[in-house]
């Protein structure tokens, strides 16, 4: 779905660093990073999937004015989270529905703290294929471009999700 | 810092240990900090009594987060200009990931790189290819 507004902010970078066991200082430490090629505090990699933070639609974050939280509570049924449509993230959904299976960034510079992205989203290719360990899969990619304050893309990110019949076999 | 044209070859490889004995904690961390708060990743009790899976599983998106540390290690700061993965297994917490990067081509300035993320079994959880500028 469409993002009006992506802050790109310094301890949102440092923190998606520190979850991805990153402790490279270009990430974290400005005075460091000002010493470095890119001159500056830059996002690492794949942070452009946590513009899901800012995706008013993703149906993988509880919505606190909406249907409420998901997952288990006093009871393990709980409440599923609504499935996702893909999105921004072309990301998978609720449990034994929908997986992430492929994910490519296409980086036209690198993002960084005050960056104020938009993003759209259209869909793309859709296919099938017969899963050995978890029935039909359905697979659907979405393409997301984003740009920055001045209109430039800066990103572009093809994620492809899976519907999967039933949950995948282990073993 | 950045990786010369000159003194690369295809076949080269670059290895990286990304995570040790996978905690759960990091998988929040990496909910909490990407957005994607799928319980399947963080809600043991609704993972498998409602999901139908043996555990938590880690976000497809933390591996290739974690794999990407690997990359920028390599190639430097700022200098892929494009990434790309598919996820071929699940990532239990508990598990051990190594990832290597092993150049297929360079040319024009830039490298091509093909990515292999293993487990501890020697199961490839992720594989994908990568470019980046070098000098």
């Amino acid at each position: 779905m469409a993002i009006e507004k992506f802050p790109v902010e310094a301890s949102h970078i440092m923190m998606f660093a520190r979850s991805v066991g990153d402790g490279n200082p270009i990430y974290h430490d400005a005075e460091y990073a000002k010493e470095t090629e890119p001159g500056g505090v830059i996002a690492p990699p794949t942070f452009a999937q946590a513009s899901a933070q800012f995706d008013p639609t993703y149906g993988l974050r509880p919505k606190i004015d909406g249907d409420g939280w998901f997952g288990s509570g006093g009871k393990p049924t709980g409440t599923k989270p609504r499935p996702s449509s893909g999105g921004s993230s072309g990301g998978g959904g609720g449990g034994g529905g929908g997986l992430h299976a492929e994910q490519r960034f296409i980086y036209h510079r690198h993002l960084k703290p005050g960056d104020v992205l938009t993003s759209t989203n259209k869909p793309g290719k859709t296919w099938e294929k017969q899963g050995r360990r978890s029935g039909k899969l359905v697979f659907s990619e979405s393409i997301t471009e984003y740009r920055d304050q001045d209109g430039e893309l800066v990103v572009t990110a093809i994620g492809v999700g899976v519907r999967t019949e039933r949950p995948v076999d282990q073993g | 810092m950045a990786l010369k044209a000159s003194e690369l070859k295809v076949g080269d490889t670059y290895s990286e240990r990304l995570v040790e004995d996978l905690k759960r904690t990091q998988i929040v961390m990496y909910a909490g900090a990407s957005g994607d708060y799928n319980p399947v990743h963080t809600d043991e009790v609704f993972t498998t009594e409602v999901a139908g899976y043996p555990s938590v599983f880690a976000h497809g998106m933390l591996t290739m987060g974690m794999t990407g540390k690997m990359l920028t290690n390599y190639v430097g700061d700022g200098r892929l200009t494009e990434y790309g993965v598919r996820f071929t297994n699940q990532v239990f917490p508990g598990d051990t990931l190594d990832a290597t990067a092993t150049v297929s081509a360079v040319q024009d300035g830039i490298v091509e790189l093909q990515i292999s993320t293993v487990n501890q079994d020697g199961a490839e959880v992720l594989k994908g290819d990568a470019k980046a500028r070098v000098d």
